[in-house]
This record gives structure tokens, C-alpha cells and sequence, in this order.
């Protein structure tokens, strides 16, 4: 349907912001590749010199750049786990005629409002601190030794933390896919003797499907660049086992003052995010496109 | 697919859990809030205090006597609408376009504006500030506006497509067999339809602008900082502080808890993605 | 024509936050939100009454916050601040640079020759003062008098490592809530790493050797390092690894720590009987010693400095004058007591009676500052200047790299031996790249 002229016009109304996201892209990225080159300490100013690829020499050789690596992946990959499984659960939940659902449903995504700074500080003292804190005194009351979060399971926190933040996403969207399900289909395989598992199998997943898709790729974008809850909890550590590509990026930055080295490690997590990124359309070619 | 209850008692039952399930996850608010009003030395008793503490407005009074918080606050809204609405006006145009009028390099640019949101932006933290200090931004709030605009533009932009997307042509053709012109095609027949993905679209993007972190406290001193600077003030100072930290807490996230109860309902039947068809 | 909307309306937010010229001085002031920086900020009015031409802006952060603001912006001329609080780590790398302002000005009845000399000498350059000390502190150990009693430990003279595992293992009792000893665990350079470089120095063990080659694989790290992992792994509380200061306070202040070793700011924290439920069961004494006493304690103080770059240098070193000189003491003490005046920086106020009435641990924290001297700290001659740190811009990154080691060793995933040479790597890579040799 397209006429060369409404083909016009969608160039022009698209250019903004298609220029503006590309200089907002490039000047920063431009910048960043050019001191990636340079040994600039930002505590040594004037004192820049070329020196090629030192910076990704010792950032890629770095020991904790694998160690960061595998744990980007595991937080990411286990946050969508728990929030595509738990989204589902909890929309089904939701979708069901109980008393107050609508105070419930409120109730439920109220997380998603919160800063992650404060997410973070609430769970890490609060909640989770082993000696005053509200999960040690329900592990004393039930008798067991209480669980030392951030020296026992790190990891496994900081995934509870951001989890928690991002469930009522995935809930929200998922819901709207459930409440979306056409009831009479759902009615005739009840008809047919469809028990209620075989149902959610054969008819309520394969209709979430596009919905799933779509939270995966939105909270892969926000997970990849979690900092705020690992600055606030763990710092990192102990040891390496907080640490993330942007976490780690941060330490050369504004720890190390390595400005040429953090720029050297944005650069390399850029191309992971667009490696990401390259997997991602392969998963949406298959299930946007429809 | 609502499923109605065949027996009372399994509605009661059923809702029981639901509530429970529903109260576990709003749990942590609900202690911030309440031990904003402990004193510190409540906030730390172990066994923890649940109403049989001396309840006490002075972690509320302090803070407000000790920082402008209203001043904060108003950053925040300034911050999160201001670059919203921008936002919007470029968002809308050019989903608008690509919806309706896809080229073979659409689906590519759209990815591309989704994963320049994908770098860590305290890697380009150096470059940013200083071209900021060079024309004279840094801690303004145009500067801030500016970059939470471009932060979110792609998440906008693809949001809006996809809800685009959904809108059937043949109304568009019908109106422009009547002689519609473009403006009058977006404003009649478009906007009305699209409204609810643009209210979902902008009360999104106020929530992450919002919850912002690491450029609004990297880029601003005090005219434009944020309630984002306002928490890191009561973060882990020497001594106390949880019951405080839980004061400054709820004030920050109370403003758009509010907004977000309120328009949940806007909220979610806009956020699809393209998903529900 | 939306687009030019848009501009537009930036624009008109634009203007909106621009403000018209102003007859008054705006001083910013960037600080950290500790106690006593709070309470500066509440008793600005006796200084903006005093000199109604100067306003006050205060822009507090948490302390990691802080540094990284006043560093970015400082190291590319940013401008943003009048007025930085800054740690003795940074005073002398900044000064060296030239990015501060020398104190020339403070007054005449400023009497600069009151601060301690050993800060005083830690924030100077070439015989010039470049920040003023606000509040300063070493380290020293809070412990219970009570349950030492009835323990039957006495304290003689000043505690080794050694005696003081055998005290944490008589006390250790966590059954009953009561934990040997509380240390920092937390990572960073200002955290765990402050404790455990002061453990080193006992040990015997420095940073660097004079090629600045780092020593972390030699034997003195190592018995410092395995004291540190055994008497905290073993007879600390759980979740050591995440307690700074504030969680060892909690800690301490709730009754849960037999003996803390911290800051000797603490001591009026835990002597306040409003937080503490054990205020009036604290006993004070030095940090311990091992093979020597040199360098056991640390030495930090948070100062008040000027931007080379700022235009208001006459005002900020006007209120920088106002918050660190003696009448300043005495209006913190009028209005809020003698225990709660800002410590260790001036030696006058370790001869005020009321103020040694007032603080029962004021005796301990001048020995602690007076004895740590950021030159020589450790048995070894060394290149670089503090006792818990070296005051090179690369320390703070190998500190904080080095303190992860250190954690990840405390939290068991790795050997001490591991911890240490992988520390090792790390700083020699770094100081490798930084171009030292």
C-alpha cells in the first residue's frame, strides 16, 4: 500500500529519532573506542599515549572477565527463568474470579515501581542481613541456622533481588496474553475431556508463546546492565562471585580511575550485547513476525 | 479465560492462597514502610517488632528538616515526565512510520535502537561527562531530560510499533479514500485507537525514568539531582540507619507507587509488545 | 514541526531551570552523610548569620557515592563543587597534581599549629596545607568489660594477635548471641583492605617494596592473612563478609560482639546509651600488635578542601576556616555536648578537662593518632605514604580487587595461599600497566 510519497513521509517522521538514538550511539561510542586505545588514567590527566590494544589485551586476559561473563549469563539466564515461570503462575492466579483481585493485583506488581537502589537496600538489611534480619528470624523460629546470604549464596541473592523487581513485569504482560485467550476454545477442549493440565499444555502455553518472547527480550535489556543492586549489596564479591560485565566495567572506571581500560570493556560488552542481540532476532524472526 | 468457581467454599479457599502469595511478594514494601516507623534501635530487635514498637514520625521529621526533599521530589517529576514527553513525540512519529509504512530495513533498525540500550553506561560515563561539562550541562536539567529521553527512546519507539502494528489498515485506507490527509489520519483515526498503548507507553517510561540511577547521580550536583541523589544521602552513613533509610525509602518510592496504583489498569491494557493478537 | 515542538518546549524547561543572577556567593559543598557532617550541616545558620553574604548548598552522599562524584569531576575540571570532603588518600595525590587550592587564608586565630601533626603533615605539599582535617580517626579495640570479667581476662599492656584469638575463642559463645570478635569483612580498600593492611603492617609486611613491586606472596602477608581468616572465619559472627563499620556498630551496639576492632569514632557511638544497649560495659584499648606495634593502627581523617578551579575561593575558605577551627568545636559543644564534638584533629581539645570528662575514650584515640604515622608504617622501608593504604592513584582499584581475594578467602571458596597469589597477580598486572616498571 505503500506510495512513494507515504514512503517519504515515513523517512521523515522515523529520521528523528533514528538520528538522534545514532548520534546519542555514535559520539559516545566514537569517543569510547578512541580512548580504549589510550593508557588514560583519569587521575593522570595530560598524560595520554597510544598504545593499541594493551587495554583489550588486559582486559580479555583479565581472569575476572571470564568469571564476569559466566555470571552476566547465569543472572540473566536465571531471572527470566524465574520471573517467565513465576509471571505465568501468578497471571494464572490473578486470572481467576477471587475475592479483591483488583487490591491483589496491585499488590503484586507494586515492585516493579521501586528503585533498584532501594530494592536493594531494603533486601540487604532488612531482609537478608544474617544477624538482625527478617529471613534470619524466620530460619531461627523454624529452628534452622540462618542463611548467610551474602557470604553463602551471593549470586543466588542478587538473582532474588532483581527477580523479585522484574516478576510483576513479567506477570503484567503475561496476564494481559492470558486474559487475551479465547474462552470458547479453552470451553471445547473442556468438552472433549481436556483436563485442566493438558489444557494449560496444548492451548494456554502455545498462546503465551509471543508473550514470553516479548519479556525475554525486554528484561534481557535491563538484565545484561544490572549495577545498582550489586553496588549496593555485595560490591562484587566475596571474591569475584558478584561480579558482572557492568560491574566489572565500573571497578576499572570509577575504582581504578582506568579510563581507557573501562572504554576497552564497554566496547567488549558491547559486542557481546550485540551478539545477544544477533540471538534474540532469531528468536523474535520466529515468533514476531506470525 | 476467567474460571468461575463451581463451589464457594473452593473461591474462599482459592483466594486465601492467592492473597497469601500476593501479600509475600508486596512484603518487603510493607516492612520498609513499617520500620520507617521504628527508632533505630527498634529497627535492628531481634526478635523483629511488628506493631508493639514505639511508633514514631521523628525518621520522617528529621529527613524533612535535614534535606529539600520536596525539591528532590520535583526534579524527579520534572525529570521523568519532561523527558517522557519528549520522548513521546519522537516515539510516536517514528513508530508510527515504521508501522505503517515498513521498509526492508525496519525490523534491523529497531533491533539496533533496542541493543544501544545494552552497553553498560558507565563504560561511556567518561565521554558523556565530558561533553557535558563542555556545553555546560552538567547538572542541569535539560542536560538529564535529554539523556533519559535517549535511554528510553528505543524501548518507547518498539513498544509503540508493536501496538501500532496491531491497528488494522484497511481503516486507514478507508479514511484516506475520504480524502483524509495525513495530520487528520493521525489525529482522528490513529490516535484514538492507539491511545491506550501511548498511556501505557508513557506511564512505562515514566517508571524507569524514575527509577533511573546512574546517570541521574553522575550527572547532577544539586539544582537537578533527583530522589535517585536524595536515597544515596541515607545510604549507609556511620551508625544506625536502617529506620531512617527506611523513611527516605518510602518517600522516594511513594510518588510513583502512587501514579503506578492508579493507572495500573491504563498500564496493562496497553503493555502487549505485539503480544496478544 | 513536532520536532520543533519538542525543541521548543526543551528550551522552556530550559529556561526554567536557569536563575537570575544572584548578589550572594552559593557555595557547594559536597560531603559524606556521617554523623558529624550531618550535624554541620544543621548548624550552618551560625555560620550564614555570621557572613550573610555567602549561601550554602549541601549536596550529601554516601561515602562510595561521594568519592566517585568528587573524582570525576575534579579530574576533568568539571566545576561542580566549591567545597569537597575528601580522605586523607586523596589529599596528597590531588595536591601533588595542583587540582586543589592551598589553605593560606584560613584567619588569624585559625592556629594551624593545632592540628595534629601527623595530619597535618598527611594534607600538606611542600609546607602548604591544601585541605583542612574536619574529623580524624585511627583504630583501636572496643571490647566488653563486662564479659571479660567474668572471663577473668585482664588487659596488660597492649594485646597481640595471638592473645587476642585465645581471648575471641574463650568469649565466642554464639548459642548465647555472643560472637568473639567482630572485623571488618566487607570488600573495598576502605573496608576490609583498611584492617587487614594494619594487620599486615603488624606482621611485618608492606604493600610495596621500594621498586614498587607488590609483597602479597611473602610470608608476613600470609601469617597476617591466615590470623585474619581464622579468628573471623572461626570466632566472628555469620556474614562477616558483608559487615563494614555500620554492620560491626549494629553488631556491637546490640551486645553480639565480645571485641570490635574499628574506627575510634565508634567509641562514641557505642557509648551512646540512646543506640547502645551496652554503653556502659565498654572498655577501650590499641589495636594489636604481632611482630611489631608500627603501623597496627590506621590513620584517616575527612577534610575539607578547595578545587584549584573554583572562582569562590574566598568564600569556601571562609567556611572551611569556620567548620574546622576551635569555636566550631566549642558550638558543637554548646549545642549538643562535649562527647559529640568532632574528634582528633586539634590537640587542644585532648587537653580540654571537659572534654576528657565527657569522653571516656578520649585518651586511647589520641595515643591510637598520635602513634600511626603514614610514613613509617611497616617494619620494612617502604615508597609510598599511609599506613592502610598507599597513596598512589592505582591503590584504589588494587585495593579493591585485592580486598575481593581477601573476602573470597574469609567466605572459604578459596585458600589463603589462593587469596594471596592471586592478589598478587592482580596488583602485579596492574602496577605493570600503570607503567611502574
Amino acid at each position: 500500500m505503500s506510495t512513494r510519497a507515504s514512503t517519504l513521509a515515513g523517512h521523515v517522521m522515523s529520521a528523528p529519532s533514528i538520528i538522534a538514538l545514532f548520534l546519542w550511539m555514535i559520539v559516545p561510542l566514537g569517543m569510547t573506542i578512541y580512548f580504549s586505545f589510550l593508557r588514560y588514567n583519569l587521575l593522570s590527566p595530560g598524560m595520554e599515549e597510544w598504545i593499541g590494544f594493551v587495554n583489550y589485551k588486559f582486559f580479555l586476559t583479565d581472569h575476572a572477565f571470564f568469571a564476569s561473563l559466566a555470571n552476566t549469563l547465569i543472572l540473566v539466564g536465571s531471572v527470566l527463568v524465574i520471573t517467565v515461570i513465576g509471571g505465568i503462575l501468578i497471571g494464572l492466579m490473578l486470572d481467576q474470579a477471587i475475592f479483591g483481585r483488583g487490591i491483589l493485583r496491585i499488590l503484586v506488581i507494586s515492585p516493579f515501581f521501586i528503585m533498584p537502589t532501594v530494592n536493594a537496600l531494603v533486601w540487604k538489611n532488612l531482609l537478608m542481613n544474617p544477624v538482625s534480619g527478617f529471613f534470619a528470624w524466620i530460619s531461627m523460629s523454624l529452628g534452622f541456622q540462618p542463611i548467610d546470604w551474602f557470604t553463602q549464596a551471593p549470586l543466588t541473592a542478587i538473582i532474588i533481588m532483581v527477580a523479585w523487581q522484574w516478576l510483576p513485569f513479567a506477570t503484567l504482560i503475561l496476564l494481559t496474553a492470558l486474559q487475551s485467550l479465547d474462552r470458547d476454545q479453552k470451553e471445547a477442549a473442556q468438552m472433549d475431556g481436556a483436563g485442566p493440565i493438558a489444557i494449560f499444555f496444548y492451548i494456554t502455553l502455545p498462546h503465551l508463546s509471543r508473550a514470553i518472547t516479548v519479556v525475554i527480550l525486554i528484561e534481557t535489556i535491563f538484565l545484561l546492565t544490572v549495577f545498582a543492586e550489586i553496588f549496593v549489596t555485595t560490591g562484587g564479591g566475596p571474591g569475584l562471585a558478584t561480579t558482572n560485565i557492568a560491574f566489572l566495567v565500573y571497578t576499572q572506571a570509577l575504582l581504578q580511575y582506568d579510563v581507557g581500560g573501562a572504554s576497552a570493556g564497554g566496547i567488549v560488552a558491547v559486542i557481546l550485547a550485540n551478539i545477544v542481540a544477533i540471538f534474540l532476532v532469531r528468536l523474535i524472526g520466529k515468533n514476531l513476525d506470525a | 479465560m476467567e474460571t468461575n468457581f463451581k463451589s464457594p467454599t473452593g473461591k474462599i479457599a482459592y483466594s486465601v492462597f492467592a492473597w497469601i502469595v500476593g501479600l509475600a511478594i508486596f512484603f518487603p514494601i510493607l516492612w520498609m514502610a513499617l520500620t520507617s516507623f521504628k527508632s533505630e534501635i527498634d529497627a535492628v530487635n531481634m526478635p523483629p517488632l511488628f506493631f508493639d514498637f514505639n511508633w514514631t514520625l521523628e525518621n520522617y521529621t528529621g529527613i524533612l528538616e535535614q534535606s529539600n526533599y520536596f525539591k528532590f521530589a520535583m526534579n524527579s517529576i520534572i525529570l521523568s515526565f519532561g523527558s517522557t514527553i519528549i520522548g513521546l513525540v519522537f516515539a510516536v512519529t517514528c513508530a508510527w512510520a515504521m508501522a505503517f509504512n515498513p521498509t526492508k530495513r525496519t525490523k534491523d533498525t529497531l533491533l539496533w535502537m533496542l541493543s544501544t540500550k545494552m552497553m553498560p553506561p558507565v563504560g561511556v560515563l567518561v565521554p558523556i561527562y565530558l561533553m557535558f561539562r563542555d556545553w555546560g550541562l552538567l547538572d542541569s536539567r535539560f542536560g538529564l531530560i535529554m539523556v533519559l529521553f535517549l535511554m528510553n527512546l528505543p524501548i518507547m519507539v518498539w513498544m509503540l510499533y508493536t501496538y501500532f502494528k496491531e491497528i488494522p489498515k484497511d481503516i486507514l485506507e478507508a479514511a484516506r479514500m475520504d480524502g483524509a490527509t495525513l495530520p487528520k489520519e493521525i489525529f482522528f483515526v490513529l490516535l484514538p485507537m492507539a491511545v491506550p498503548g501511548i498511556a501505557s507507553t508513557m506511564l512505562l517510561n515514566i517508571i524507569l525514568a524514575w527509577n533511573e540511577a546512574f546517570w541521574t547521580l553522575n550527572l547532577t550536583t544539586s539544582d537537578a539531582a533527583p530522589l535517585t541523589a536524595f536515597i544515596a544521602s541515607y545510604s549507609s552513613p556511620e551508625g544506625l540507619f536502617w529506620a531512617k533509610l527506611s523513611a527516605a525509602s518510602t518517600l522516594a518510592v511513594a510518588p510513583i507507587l502512587v501514579v503506578g496504583w492508579f493507572s495500573q489498569k491504563q498500564l496493562v491494557r496497553g503493555l502487549t509488545f505485539g503480544a496478544v493478537k | 514541526m513536532k520536532h520543533i515542538m519538542g525543541a521548543a518546549f526543551c528550551a522552556l524547561l530550559a529556561s526554567g531551570v536557569a536563575f537570575g543572577a544572584n548578589a550572594e556567593t552559593k557555595l557547594t559543598i559536597a560531603t559524606v552523610n556521617n554523623g558529624d557532617m550531618i550535624r554541620m550541616q544543621k548548624l550552618t545558620d551560625d555560620f550564614t548569620s555570621k557572613n550573610p553574604d555567602i549561601s550554602l548548598e549541601w549536596v550529601t552522599l554516601e561515602e562510595n557515592t561521594l568519592r566517585q562524584r568528587v573524582t570525576t569531576d575534579i579530574a576533568t575540571d568539571g566545576g561542580q563543587y566549591d567545597i569537597m570532603t575528601i580522605g586523607t588518600y586523596e589529599a596528597p595525590i590531588w595536591a601533588k597534581k595542583g587540582w586543589l587550592a592551598p589553605l593560606e587564608n584560613l584567619g588569624a586565630d585559625y592556629d594551624v599549629d593545632d592540628i595534629m601533626p601527623a595530619i597535618r603533615s598527611a594534607l600538606s605539599n611542600d609546607g602548604k596545607l591544601y585541605a583542612a582535617p574536619f574529623y580524624a580517626e585511627s583504630s583501636m579495640m572496643m571490647y566488653r568489660k563486662d564479659l571479660f570479667e567474668k572471663a577473668g581476662i585482664e588487659i596488660n599492656g597492649r594485646l597481640t594477635w595471638d592473645q587476642t584469638l585465645d581471648i575471641a575463642k574463650k568469649l565466642h559463645d554464639p548459642a548465647n548471641g555472643v560472637y568473639g570478635i567482630c572485623l571488618r569483612g566487607k570488600a573495598g580498600w576502605g573496608e576490609n583492605m583498611a584492617l587487614i593492611t594494619t594487620m599486615g603492617n603488624a606482621y611485618g609486611a608492606r604493600l610495596f617494596n621500594e621498586e614498587w613491586k607488590p609483597e602479597f606472596d611473602g610470608q608476613e602477608w600470609k601469617d597476617a592473612l591466615s590470623m585474619y581468616v581464622d579468628i573471623l572465619g572461626n570466632y566472628g559472627p555469620p556474614g562477616a563478609t558483608s559487615n563494614g563499620f555500620n554492620e560491626n556498630l549494629s553488631l556491637f551496639n546490640a551486645g553480639k560482639c565480645a571485641m570490635w576492632i574499628d574506627a575510634t569514632v565508634a567509641a562514641s557511638f557505642v557509648t551512646n546509651p540512646k543506640e547502645s544497649k551496652v554503653a556502659d560495659k565498654v572498655g577501650f584499648t590499641e589495636a594489636p600488635c604481632a611482630v611489631t606495634c608500627t603501623g597496627a593502627n590506621w590513620l584517616w581523617a575527612w577534610n575539607l578542601a578547595i578545587p584549584a578551579s573554583s572562582k569562590k575561593t574566598q568564600a569556601a575558605e571562609k567556611f572551611i576556616s569556620w567548620a574546622t577551627s576551635k569555636s566550631y568545636i566549642e558550638l558543637v559543644a554548646s549545642k549538643d555536648g562535649w562527647a559529640n564534638v568532632p574528634p582528633g584533629t586539634r590537640m587542644s581539645l585532648y587537653q580540654n578537662q571537659k572534654y576528657l570528662d565527657a569522653a571516656p575514650f578520649a585518651i586511647k584515640t589520641l595515643a591510637a593518632i598520635d602513634s600511626a604515622d603514614p610514613i613509617n608504617s611497616t617494619l620494612k622501608p617502604k615508597p609510598y605514604v599511609g599506613v592502610q593504604f598507599a597513596a598512589i592513584p592505582e591503590f584504589q582499584g588494587i585495593g579493591t580487587v585485592v580486598g575481593q581475594q581477601f573476602s573470597a578467602a574469609l567466605a572459604g571458596q578459596i585458600s589463603v595461599d589462593q587469596a594471596l597469589q592471586n592478589a598478587q597477580q592482580s596488583t602485579d598486572r596492574t602496577m605493570q600497566k600503570a607503567g611502574y616498571y
